[in-house]
Parts: structure tokens; C-alpha cells; sequence
């Protein structure tokens, strides 16, 4: 039964796309786009709903994301990737979180943990991990997060002491994407109490190294195929050669990371809504009450109308953003953080307004909607609330007064 | 190991529609795809070729706007795309098909193995497979759902059969049709889709394989078609009334007094 309305639900292939503006993608962008498009359709789009009710990481779509050479768009051609930037990993993003959004961070999350590596790793750093993550042998995750160092990222407490050649990390992080599943962690951990922000330091370091270990898998209320773990180090001895740039540099790390992953949250926003919205609108046409489809009231038509219109006015957003981070700008954390608020803040609007022109059934586990509530949630929390991406926004405007 | 894979455009759709004026197939607002059955032939061997190396080569008889369909077998992996394209193949019946097809894998030269799907979805004959094995003069098995074991010098694979499957042993070179039970297609991958973007399908016509005209097309063809009809589906049904052991009782009389054929009873 549940296969069956599942299979009823499901958007045709990449069709969602042809009532979406033209964004004039180049050849290869938009070669993306339809590639991550079919693997949402038909590979993602027929196990979401099981995955995310048994919380199952998509190990089998990992394999066909590496096998269609999409996991390493955004990584530069001398790693193995395919050279493109922010903006071909967030078109993969949304493609593939129209058809679930837990799923597509099995690839979000790579990014995050990658582009530590990518932004600030040496030669031989790169050398090293780019490759291996390129080509979707390996996953990579981002460990800030501790349970008293969220919002206020000073906070951390894990420790990193120098000893000889090596570092040794002591400490607990709390909530990482991807977690026990992947296999290059980026690590942010104090190594100069005294020194507040500036004492903090990145460092890679490998899944099996002693001393380090996992400890809760979180039970989530969305993005549930999405694994979320505590990674724990007790006296984990890494080579002082997996540090990233210089001691002291890790809060800059963490910083220049985020913004260049924000679009990719944004991107995520997007595809659980756009998903959504294609069922609010194919379910508005096929329900009849009253004698007539839902569609052909003014109430349902106004909201299907709201949807389209923030859609694509984020959309437009998050892809102008990614558009001007890859042209090279130096600084853009105001707008990396407005397409991640304006794009989450759609989302849950949107995919809550999916579950009401969906009324009852859409409340129910067997409709694919109530799981995109449920997966829009995050957006609007991690990788930094909206309530400090705000503040990042109104600093950066009120720096930018004081400039002039 | 070169292989060869033979392909056919096909409707995109299991609702063909028909004109009833001119008994040919409406191809307008049809999209055109490859036969989902030769799908499997071309991920069979591009399998093979990632065990033994080689070149995988699709063949293709058609339009010139096929060679757009067989760029996106590039996509999947495929090394070469040939399209036969002439006026003289035009009206080719399965054994036409077979002959042309057999003279363009004789011009691709060396050819180890060829694959085809078990049958096309629009004309669901079966026969160009079997018909250009005879014509390359080489052993073939149809149905194939399991590639045992391959080398250089044979092929040893399991013959789907309505209650089994059989082992065949072939010496190479040798023609095989699958089955969709053999894998599970792949999907392109994008540098293999860049390389398609620039992919050259070579277009041969008829004199460039050395083809005998007479042998292809229509000329080639003996098939006659006399008449083709779209069939009238009529449902009659009749509504038996009464408690159940009443509607058992007409039941039974009614499939009782039916005229069966014999043999059939």
C-alpha cells in the first residue's frame, strides 16, 4: 500500500523543471542539473520514504553519485573533481533534496568536511584526501558543534596539545553530519586557552585512528537517512602534518568554510520545497471536493501562487549568491547568509503550506509531504540559526555604514 | 574484446497509437527512444569491457536523427557510435535489417561478440538478432539472462527458458540477445556525458558498407505486409444474480453450455 501511493506521489522525471525560469546554466551546469535531477527521480524518489522511517544512510546512492562522477563537481580538476565551484554543488543539493533532503547530505555534508581541505590544505594535504573524496570513495564531515559551543562557537572546549611531531585531541563533538559514516573529519579544537577565538586550530583527522571514537547516533526528527553522530577523542594522537594553515587559524577556517557551504543549505531549502510544492500542486488538481478539484478553489489557488512565487525569488537569490562567490569575491558572508535565511525560512513556509493544501492525508506518514516539513525544519538551525545569520547581516550592513 | 551493440530507435511509450485512416503508427508528439531492451545489451557490454578492456562500438540502422539517441550510449560509456543511414535501408523488414546490419559489422572489422536486446518493443519480432548471426555466418543464443564466462576464445552463458535456463557454449565470434533479467542498466556519468556533448556518430550509407541495394529496404525485404488493423476491444459482460450458491449453479450452467473448441475443453 504504502509503495503503491508512494509510487503515486512521486514527481516525473526532472518535469518539475519546466515550469522553473531560465537561470541560463551553462552547458555543464545545466548537464548537472539533469543528471542529479534523474538520480532524484529514480533512484532517490522510490527509497526515501523507507530510508527516512528507518533512519538508513544511503550507502547505494553514495555509490551511484560516485559512479555518475558527482562527487567531485565542486573539487578542482588537479584533485580529480570535476573543477566547478559553490554553485555546481549547490544545483546537485537541490536536485536531489527535491526527492529527499536527508539523502542529499550524504553529499552536503562532504562538502562541509571538504572544504576546509580545499580552501586552506597544502599540496600534499590535498593530495592526500581531494582525490579519494572526488570520486565518492570517501565521505568527509565538519566537527564544530559541542554541546556547550553551538550559536557561540567560542565555546569549544575539545583540546588540541602539541607533543613532539603530533597533536593529541581531547574532547567531544556534538551533532555531525555524516558522523560515523565518513571518513575524513575536519576538526575545529582549542590549542591556546588564553588566546579566545584566535587560539583555535583546524586539523584533519582519519575515521580509525586510536583514540577516536563514536558515541551517540542521534534519533532526529527529520533528514532521518541522514546520520548524526558524536565523535569522541581521548588522547587521539594525529600527525602534526594534518593541521590546516597555522595554529590559530581554526575559527577562520570554520568561518570562510561556512560561507561557501551556507548556498549549499540554502540549495538544500530549496529542493525539499520545490519537492513539496510539485506534490501540493499535482495532489491540488487530482482531489475533488465539492464536486471539483481543490484547484479550481481561489483559496488553494492563492496559496499554490504564494509557493511559486517564494520559490523562485529564492531561488533566484541562492543562485545570484553562488554565482557571486565563484566570480571570486573576497568578501560574502552577508549574502551567504541571506540565502541561506531567505531559502529555510521558504521552506518551512512552503512545505507547511504543502501539508495543509494536502489537509489530512498530507499530516499522514504515507504522503510525501509531512517528511518535507519535517526535513525543512533544519534548514532554519544548522549550520548557523537563522537568528545569527541575521546578526551577521546587520553587522556586516552596520560595518559597511561606518566604512563609508 | 570488440564488441559491438546493435540498437533501435524506438516510441518512447507502450501506448502506440495508430492513424486508422493509413495503418501507421502516429510518430507525432512521440518521443523517441532506444529500445529498453537493447539498454541492457549495451550495460552487458560495457561490463565485459571493464573486465577484459576492449571497445564497445553501437550499430544502429535509421534516420540520421538517431545519431542524436546514439550519443547518449557515449554518455554510458560506449567508445564509438555508427549510424547506417541511406534511402536504400528505408522499408527494411527484419531480414533487410539483419543484412545491412551484418555488412556494417563487417566494415567496423574484428568484431568479438555482438549484442542485441531479445526483441524490440515496437516491432516485438525477435528475429534481427538470430537472422544476423546467420548472415555474419556465426553461432548465436538468444535469450540470455547470465554471462557465465568469456574470454578470447568463447562465450559460455545461460539461455533463458520458460522453466529453466540452459548453458550454451559458443566458440567467438558469436552473436548474443539478452534479456532484461541480465542487469540493471547504469546511468551516464558526466564526464562521459561531456564527451558525448563532442562525440562524432559516423554515418555510413549504403555504399559505404558495400551493400547490394537489392538486398536492402524495401527491394531486400519479402515480408508483405497484406492488411494491419487496430483491434476493437469489446468488453460484453453479463451480471448473474442471486445468492451465491444460485450464481454458482448459472455459473457452472452457462461455462457447461459454451461451444469450446476442441482440445481446449
Amino acid at each position: 500500500m504504502t509503495d503503491r501511493l508512494q509510487a503515486d506521489c512521486i514527481s516525473p522525471a526532472g518535469k518539475g523543471a519546466c515550469f522553473v525560469m531560465d537561470y541560463f546554466l551553462t552547458e555543464e551546469q545545466q548537464m548537472i542539473k539533469e543528471l542529479a535531477a534523474r538520480i532524484a527521480d529514480e533512484k532517490i524518489a522510490p527509497v526515501a520514504i523507507r530510508y527516512d522511517e528507518e533512519g538508513r544512510f544511503p550507502r547505494d546512492i553514495v555509490k551511484v553519485l560516485a559512479d555518475s562522477d558527482l562527487c567531485g563537481v565542486y573539487i578542482p580538476e588537479e584533485y580529480g573533481g570535476l573543477g566547478g565551484g559553490v554553485f555546481e554543488m549547490a544545483l546537485v543539493v537541490e536536485e536531489l533534496s527535491r526527492a529527499c533532503g536527508g539523502i542529499a547530505l550524504a553529499f552536503a555534508g562532504t562538502g562541509l568536511g571538504t572544504y576546509p581541505i580545499m580552501l586552506f590544505g597544502n599540496d600534499e594535504q590535498k593530495q592526500k584526501y581531494l582525490p579519494d573524496i572526488a570520486a565518492g570513495r570517501k565521505l568527509a564531515a565538519f566537527g564544530l558543534t559541542e554541546a556547550d559551543a553551538g550559536s557561540d562557537a567560542a565555546g569549544i572546549r575539545t583540546t588540541a596539545v602539541r607533543d613532539g611531531d603530533e597533536y593529541v585531541l581531547n574532547g567531544t563533538k556534538q551533532w555531525i553530519t555524516n558522523g560515523e559514516e565518513a571518513d575524513v573529519f575536519t576538526i575545529i579544537a582549542c590549542t591556546d586557552r588564553n588566546k579566545g577565538a584566535r587560539g583555535f586550530s583546524a586539523f584533519i583527522v582519519e575515521k580509525g585512528t586510536p583514540g577516536f571514537s563514536f558515541g551517540k547516533k542521534e534519533n532526529k526528527m527529520g533528514i532521518r537517512a541522514s546520520c548524526t553522530s558524536e565523535l569522541i577523542f581521548e588522547n587521539c594522537r594525529i600527525p602534526k602534518e594534518n593541521l590546516l594553515a597555522r595554529e590559530g587559524m581554526g575559527f577562520i577556517v570554520a568561518m570562510k568554510t561556512l560561507d561557501r557551504t551556507r548556498p549549499g543549505v540554502a540549495a538544500q531549502a530549496l529542493g525539499i520545497a520545490q519537492g513539496a510544492f510539485d506534490e501540493a500542486l499535482k495532489y491540488s488538481k487530482q482531489r475533488v471536493q465539492f464536486g471539483q478539484p481543490i484547484s479550481s478553489f481561489q483559496a488553494v489557488q492563492h496559496m499554490l501562487a504564494d509557493m511559486a512565487i517564494q520559490l523562485e525569488a529564492a531561488r533566484a537569490l541562492v543562485y545570484q549568491t553562488c554565482r557571486y562567490i565563484d566570480s571570486g569575491a573576497k568578501d560574502f558572508s552577508k549574502e551567504s547568509a541571506m540565502c541561506k535565511v531567505f531559502a529555510s525560512d521558504m521552506a518551512m513556509k512552503v512545505t507547511t503550506d504543502a501539508v495543509q493544501i494536502l489537509g489530512g492525508y498530507g499530516y499522514m506518514k504515507e504522503y510525501p509531504v509531512e517528511k518535507r516539513m519535517r526535513d525543512a525544519k533544519i534548514t532554519q538551525i544548522y549550520e548557523g540559526t537563522n537568528q545569527i545569520q541575521r546578526n551577521v547581516i546587520a553587522l556586516e550592513l552596520i560595518k559597511g555604514l561606518s566604512k563609508k | 574484446m570488440n564488441i559491438v551493440v546493435c540498437v533501435k530507435q524506438v516510441p518512447g511509450t507502450t501506448e502506440v497509437k495508430m492513424n486508422k485512416e493509413t495503418n501507421t503508427i502516429i510518430r507525432e508528439g512521440v518521443e523517441s527512444i532506444i529500445n529498453p531492451f537493447d539498454m541492457h545489451a549495451v550495460e552487458e557490454s560495457l561490463r565485459i569491457k571493464e573486465r577484459l578492456g576492449g571497445k564497445v562500438t553501437v550499430l544502429s540502422m535509421g534516420i540520421p536523427s538517431v545519431a542524436e539517441l546514439l550519443k547518449t550510449t557515449i554518455g554510458l560509456g560506449v567508445d564509438d557510435a555508427v549510424l547506417l543511414s541511406d534511402r536504400a535501408f528505408a522499408g527494411a523488414d527484419t531480414l533487410a535489417t539483419s543484412y545491412a546490419l551484418s555488412m556494417g559489422i563487417r566494415k567496423i572489422g574484428n568484431v568479438d561478440l555482438v549484442i542485441c536486446g531479445k526483441q524490440a518493443t515496437d516491432g516485438d519480432t525477435a528475429q534481427v538478432g538470430p537472422s544476423l548471426a546467420e548472415k555474419l555466418g556465426w553461432p548465436h543464443t538468444t535469450y540470455v539472462r547470465k554471462i557465465e564466462e568469456i574470454n578470447e576464445k568463447f562465450i559460455r552463458c545461460q539461455r533463458m527458458t520458460d522453466d529453466g535456463y540452459e548453458v550454451i557454449e559458443m566458440p567467438l565470434p558469436a552473436v548474443i540477445t539478452v534479456v532484461k533479467e541480465i542487469n540493471e542498466p547504469r546511468l551516464p556519468s558526466l564526464k562521459n556525458m561531456m564527451r558525448a556533448k563532442k562525440a562524432v556518430v559516423n554515418v555510413w550509407t549504403a555504399d559505404d558498407i558495400g551493400a547490394d541495394k537489392n538486398l536492402c529496404g524495401l527491394k531486400g525485404s519479402p515480408t508483405q505486409v497484406v492488411q494491419t488493423f487496430v483491434p476493437v476491444h469489446e468488453v460484453r459482460s453479463e451480471m448473474i444474480e442471486g445468492n451465491a450458491e444460485e450464481q454458482a449453479r448459472k455459473l457452472a450452467d452457462k461455462l457447461l453450455s459454451m461451444q469450446f473448441p476442441a482440445g481446449r475443453r
